[in-house]
């Protein structure tokens, strides 16, 4: 299967979605309120995008990006996930019901930047202790503690 | 049975005694050991009786933020961080960091350097699965296994101090290459820890892959699906034992893998037995590679022609490679400078510690130590 094609089926299945190709895969960018239903058509669809390998999120000041990256274990596509999100109050769907391995990465994520992920089972977090004050990974947490400046 | 002081609480408020004979819950933390340690896992288990209910891993005693520090570090300066990660891969680790930075610049790495870091990388693959298989058998009660292990590691370390100065933090494979040529007496001591290793491998066949409580201890414990395998995000030996095709030395082959003659190891049947003989297994295809290159290390530079201070163009990239323990992710995000504006390491221990609590529902309690041998976690790798 050529990425043309690919393209092609992800346009009409999600019709909002916007592409990128510069890099080395291709990159879908959709609205965080698509990311489920769309996640499911991937998984359950032929191409089958059975295998989550990086699940992070990247803070542009502005907004959030989670990135998702997905392959299949079948016929070795892989495409990248791209959902902005508003760093005031960032929340999207969990998928650790469709790939189980998304439940830790997102208790990380929620861990270190703040994302709230609707419907996971165990939304705590995971490497912090509980009782830890902001997100470290945003670009403007200081601490003026522990914070070693380079 | 369990002392009164290791019980924490009870989850259903039944007495100890309840919990004990079966008809109730209880709640006991396995680790954390001393934080002086190199790695410390604490896990919350629920029991009944005996039988795992469910395990909860607590991470984060040995947390260091390297994604964090990346963000102030420049291209040169992070991989000596990344050393310290998967401290059994450090060679891996640093490749990967290179090939990302090599992928942003479009850099050439001359063959000398790309044969050196395939031979480092197999020696440390070796080194780690040694590691693992002496500690192994003594998480199941066996202590000599690990004295045979570290008397051929021993010889692998020592080439390693040789040539690249340090032992287990090596931070010799840089962007553009690797940062000093190897030493003289490398190819004469690789070839003749090949002649020891070939000699030994298999008295560690008759000391504990053949032996009977070692098997039975092993089968049928921790089985984990091929499908599950998969959702779990499970790479390396971990998912090879469950019957997934996924080494990236294979898939997606960097370097000189592709020229190379060796195989993907798999296994069927997805329990602990399998991903033991994977890495039994996987020995040997390392001692296969490292004898196909050993002689044939070509002439010239052992690095390529770089500026002093590296900038990735604006962008994102991405690369994986097979360390000891799976795959490992390194996902760079440029914004043209010369330091990373984000960085993200997919850690394979990350993912297939995830597995453990599907995988043992169900088990003994005495049956966990078999799983978490077999998924050979290493917890800076884990925590980074």
């Amino acid at each position: 299967m050529t990425p043309e094609i690919f393209k092609e089926y992800i346009a009409q299945v999600l019709p909002t979605a916007t592409f990128d190709e510069s890099g080395e895969w291709l990159n879908v960018l959709i609205a965080p309120a698509d990311w489920k239903p769309f996640a499911q058509t991937l998984r359950q669809s032929e191409h089958n995008f059975n295998y989550l390998f990086c699940l992070t999120c990247i803070d542009w000041k502005t907004h959030l990006t989670m990135v998702y990256h997905l392959s299949s274990t079948g016929h070795r596509q892989t495409i990248v996930v791209k959902a902005n999100l508003d760093p005031a109050n960032p929340e999207i769907d969990t998928v650790s019901d469709i790939w189980r391995t998304a439940e830790f990465h997102e208790r990380e994520v929620y861990d270190l930047f703040g994302v709230k992920f609707r419907g996971h089972p165990d939304l705590r977090r995971l490497i912090l202790t509980d009782d830890f004050v902001g997100y470290p990974l945003r670009k403007d947490f200081e601490d003026p503690v522990n914070m070693i400046k380079l | 049975m369990y002392t009164e002081t290791q019980i924490i609480s009870t989850t259903t408020g039944n007495s100890v005694s309840d919990a004990l004979d079966g008809t109730g819950e209880l709640m006991i933390n396995v680790g954390p050991q001393h934080p002086a340690t190199h790695g410390v896992l604490h896990l919350v288990i629920t029991l009944n009786g005996e039988t795992i209910k469910k395990i909860e891993p607590h991470l984060g005693y040995i947390h260091r933020s390297i994604e964090k520090m990346c963000e102030s570090l420049s291209y040169r300066q992070f991989i000596y961080v990344t050393s310290r990660m998967d401290y059994l891969s450090s060679h891996i680790n640093n490749h990967a960091c290179a090939l990302t930075v090599e992928k942003g610049l479009q850099l050439e790495v001359p063959p000398r350097a790309q044969v050196i870091r395939v031979l480092m990388d197999e020696l440390t693959r070796i080194a780690s699965h040694e590691l693992w298989w002496g500690a192994m058998a003594m998480d199941l009660g066996a202590f000599t296994p690990f004295f045979y292990a570290f008397r051929e590691r021993e010889t692998i370390n020592d080439i390693m101090e040789e040539t690249c100065g340090a032992r287990l933090t090596m931070n010799y494979i840089g962007p553009g290459g690797v940062m000093y040529d190897i030493h003289p007496n490398f190819q004469k001591r690789v070839k003749s820890f090949i002649q020891l290793f070939k000699s030994k491998i298999n008295e560690y066949d008759e000391l504990v892959t053949g032996n009977i409580i070692f098997q039975n201890r092993m089968k049928n414990v921790g089985v984990l699906s091929k499908e599950d395998a998969i959702s779990f995000g499970c790479t390396g030996p971990v998912a090879r034992g469950s019957g997934v095709n996924c080494d990236i030395r294979k898939l997606f082959p960097y370097e000189i893998y592709d020229k190379l003659q060796f195989e993907e190891i798999t296994e069927t049947a997805g329990d602990s037995f399998s991903r033991y003989m994977v890495r039994i297994r996987e020995m040997h295809q390392s001692i296969s590679i490292l004898e196909q290159l050993i002689d044939n290390i070509p002439e010239g530079d052992f690095q390529a022609k770089t500026k002093a201070v590296l900038k990735l163009p604006k962008g994102e990239f991405y690369t994986r490679v097979e360390t000891a323990r799976g795959e490992l992710g390194v996902y760079i995000v440029s914004e043209g400078g010369t330091t990373p504006y984000r960085i993200k390491f997919r850690s394979p221990g990350f993912s297939n510690l995830s597995a453990l609590d599907h995988m043992a529902r169900g088990s003994k309690l005495g049956d966990l130590v078999a799983m978490m041998g077999t998924l050979d976690l290493v917890i800076p790798d884990i925590d980074r």
